[in-house]
């Protein structure tokens, strides 16, 4: 009888072998903690390389003129932009976070469906390089090389298909492996956002996938009529790389910003229910994909919202009522946080009348910094489709794109840091993460906000400008991607550093935490708990903390 | 610091049909999404004086509404499947799962004789496109439910037959189909 051997001495003692069997063990790996830092990892990667295409960018823009590249590469390079900043870095990294960290929040065993999480990371990333291959190669919006249209269509139905899987698990995990007690007004804020975020993926993400198959079989059969061949992939999948469906991607990086509130500030988070509130509002901005609305126009006319003689009301409302549905309520949503923030940071005494001070962690200066550079992007996005800004078709779109793709790029690395002890059973140094989030907010805001300014002044969405008072605007943008880049670089070295560097020595809860992921080990086992905890209360490890204070008080 | 007290091992919570019922609510929204475009795209041509169905081509009526009474019959012997699992009469499941996959079989070829009939060429302009990208997305999940239908099978008799859930989620997933075909239905073959 022919067997297999599968125990770790098949692979030999030599070292090679046993690099080999790490890497199958990884690769193959039903852990969703191993499954979620594969997925954030080549996500960081991904945003490297979109870096790369906004640096390119960037630099043509430069002299407003002469361009280096030919009109069809140049065409292609923003096409890249659109894709990573969307496929590359927020959809995969916010998705990465959530793979990782929510069962661990719920108390469960494994995620649901782990074979199909792995699959759907694997979809992604096929998807990524491939659309990165066909772009390379005329193959995006408008591509003129028709069989990489045709590749770049079917790597956008492969990777919304990935995202489609990702999310049926998130969703599945949050409805069926919580553990005992845990009811869902009791589920952590970054576990309720990631359910949130799972959903609005099922919704959305098979939208995409039925335009895609319209396109591909329109482009593929040489009919090209319906859609206009290759022109018509702005027109009917430009939406998923635009505002506000971008929103929906950055949920769970306002998801982990609500989630650290309570444990930066040390009290206990009264007002979940708006919270909750809050994270689905965001969540809203799921219909605007699902309508794929590509295009919002808000006319002001000077005489604000109010109806003008011979303004038919039923045509004011709606040109108002979608755009204020999936603009507004979104920033609502994210104002609530914000609120709940300023609640939250209120000076207050505990029982002892000593002063509450807050713990403010890496982690949350990271997550701080992308709230606040999301909520920036979401502002401009929703003043953008004002007529009377003219803003439409300025490099205004772009800039509130790359607010909330690299908002959402800082929140998730917030995340990683926050989370590290579970992951890796490391602790990043404060002195060293510190500068590298206030790096980030920099590079951030110099990317973004000087094509806002741009934007106004008129700067065309395109390479060419003809006004040289537009120059220094460019240049700042440049110097933005740089040092977003620097940020990567240096954030990705750092991990790297710090897991390798040393034996894991952070404690079980060296933040202080409230939520069940810090009453397992750092790091946490291949099952992550030992024992299944009950839960009693939203946040069990403070119930637990309170009483052995109490008990320690009056034992004394 | 005491740890947290130890619960009892979680129950199942119907992971299976959770898992199965929101790949039905995706099948759905990339079906309605596909429709609504078709919708549009008739729309525009009507307006434009245009006639959506290219001269010449017939939908062939019979094929279609036969396939529309199949799905009902196809749910029905998915939830007898259903029901005789819960009996534990293994005879019963095995035939009702085996009928629901020869009924999805007599729908694939159904749907190749309305292609065969109707003669559209893929490049015959929008309609062929769009006629071809809507209904070889429907082609595909039924040769997906196909495949459903007979790995259930297949398992059951293999002895997995305390596995509920999956005959359970086989069933939700010819219930979206049945939602899914009814809309094609009334767009494609009916408004035309």
């Amino acid at each position: 009888m022919t067997t297999i051997d599968s125990s770790p001495d098949a692979t030999g003692d030599s070292t090679v072998g046993r690099l080999l069997a790490a890497d199958v063990d990884w690769l193959t790996s039903s852990d969703h903690k191993k499954i979620g830092r594969m997925f954030v990892g080549a996500a960081l990667l991904g945003l490297l390389a979109t870096i790369v295409a906004n640096l390119l960018i960037a630099i043509e823009r430069v002299d407003g003129g002469a361009a280096t590249f030919d009109s069809d590469s140049w065409a292609q390079l923003l096409g890249s932009q659109r894709v990573g900043l969307v496929f590359g870095t927020a959809l995969p990294l916010a998705a990465g976070l959530a793979v990782a960290i929510v069962p661990l929040q719920l108390g469960a065993r494994a995620i649901a469906f782990p074979r199909l999480v792995a699959a759907g990371m694997y979809m992604w990333l096929g998807g990524f390089i491939l659309s990165i291959v066909s772009l390379l190669n005329n193959g995006g919006f408008g591509g003129g090389d028709s069989d990489m249209v045709d590749l770049f269509l079917a790597a956008l139905g492969l990777m919304a298909l990935g995202f489609t899987a990702v999310g049926v698990s998130l969703v599945t995990s949050v409805l069926t492996t919580r553990a005992p007690g845990m009811t869902m007004r009791r589920v952590p804020f970054f576990a309720f956002s990631a359910l949130v975020f799972g959903i609005g993926l099922v919704l959305v993400m098979p939208v995409l996938v039925g335009a895609v198959i319209y396109l591909f079989v329109d482009h593929r059969s040489g009919a090209r009529e319906a859609f206009g061949g290759n022109r018509g992939i702005v027109t009917w999948a430009g939406w998923i790389f635009t505002q506000p469906t971008t929103f929906l991607f950055a949920i769970p990086a306002l998801g982990l910003f609500a989630e650290l509130l309570p444990v930066t500030f040390r009290k206990r988070a009264k007002l979940r229910g708006l919270v909750f509130g809050g994270l689905g509002l965001v969540g809203v901005s799921a219909l605007a994909a699902v309508t794929q609305q590509l295009r919002f126009d808000v006319p002001w006319e000077g005489s604000q919202l109010t109806i003008a003689d011979g303004d038919d009301f039923s045509t004011k409302l709606g040109d108002v009522a979608p755009w204020a549905m999936f603009h507004l309520l979104p920033l609502l949503g994210a104002g609530i946080l914000f609120l709940m923030m300023l609640f939250l940071a209120k000076p207050s005494k505990n029982d002892d009348g000593e002063t509450i001070r807050p713990n403010i962690t890496a982690g949350f200066l990271f997550a701080f910094f992308g709230f606040g550079m999301i909520f920036v992007g979401m502002v401009g996005s929703a003043i953008e489709p004002i007529v009377d800004l003219d803003l439409v078709d300025t490099v205004f779109g772009e800039a509130s794109l790359v607010y909330v793709a690299y908002g959402i790029a800082l929140g998730v690395m917030g995340g990683v840091v926050y989370w590290a002890p579970k992951l890796w059973g490391h602790t990043l140094d404060m002195k060293k993460v510190a500068p590298l989030a206030l790096l980030g907010v920099a590079g951030t805001v110099l990317a973004s906000f000087p094509h806002y300014i741009a934007g106004f002044l008129d700067q065309p969405a395109g390479l060419v400008y003809d006004d040289s008072d537009l120059q220094i605007w460019n240049i700042l943008v440049l110097i933005g991607h740089g040092l977003m880049a620097l940020t990567v670089v240096a954030f990705v070295g750092l991990l790297i550093a710090t897991v390798l560097g040393s034996e894991p020595d952070a404690g079980d809860d060296p933040y202080d935490g409230h939520t069940i992921e810090w009453a397992t080990t750092s790091p946490a086992p291949a099952s992550n708990f030992v024992d299944v905890p009950t839960i009693t209360s939203a946040e069990p490890l403070l119930d637990l903390k309170t009483a052995n204070d109490s008990n320690t008080g009056s034992a004394s | 610091m005491e740890a947290l007290a130890a619960g009892p091992a979680p129950a199942p919570r119907n992971q299976i049909v959770v898992g199965a019922t929101l790949a039905a609510v995706a099948i759905a929204m990339l079906t309605g999404g596909m429709l609504a475009i078709w919708a549009v795209k008739r729309s525009a041509a009507i307006e434009a004086g245009q006639s959506w169905l290219p001269s010449g081509i017939i939908v062939p009526e019979v094929p279609s509404n036969v396939v529309l009474i199949a799905f009902p019959a196809l749910c029905s012997f998915a939830q007898w499947a259903v029901w005789a699992s819960k009996r534990d009469d293994r005879a019963n499941t095995v035939f009702a799962l085996g009928v629901s996959a020869f009924v999805a079989l007599l729908i694939l070829n159904a749907q190749a004789f309305i292609w065969n009939q109707m003669g559209v060429a893929v490049a015959d302009g929008a309609y062929g496109s769009m006629f071809y990208a809507i209904t070889g997305m429907f082609f595909a999940l039924v040769v997906a439910g196909l495949l459903f239908s007979f790995v259930t099978m297949f398992r059951y008799l293999a002895g997995r037959t305390r596995e509920r859930e999956i005959l359970i989620a086989h069933a939700i997933f010819w219930y979206a189909m049945t939602a899914v075909y009814t809309a094609i239905w009334f767009l494609v073959y009916v408004t035309k």
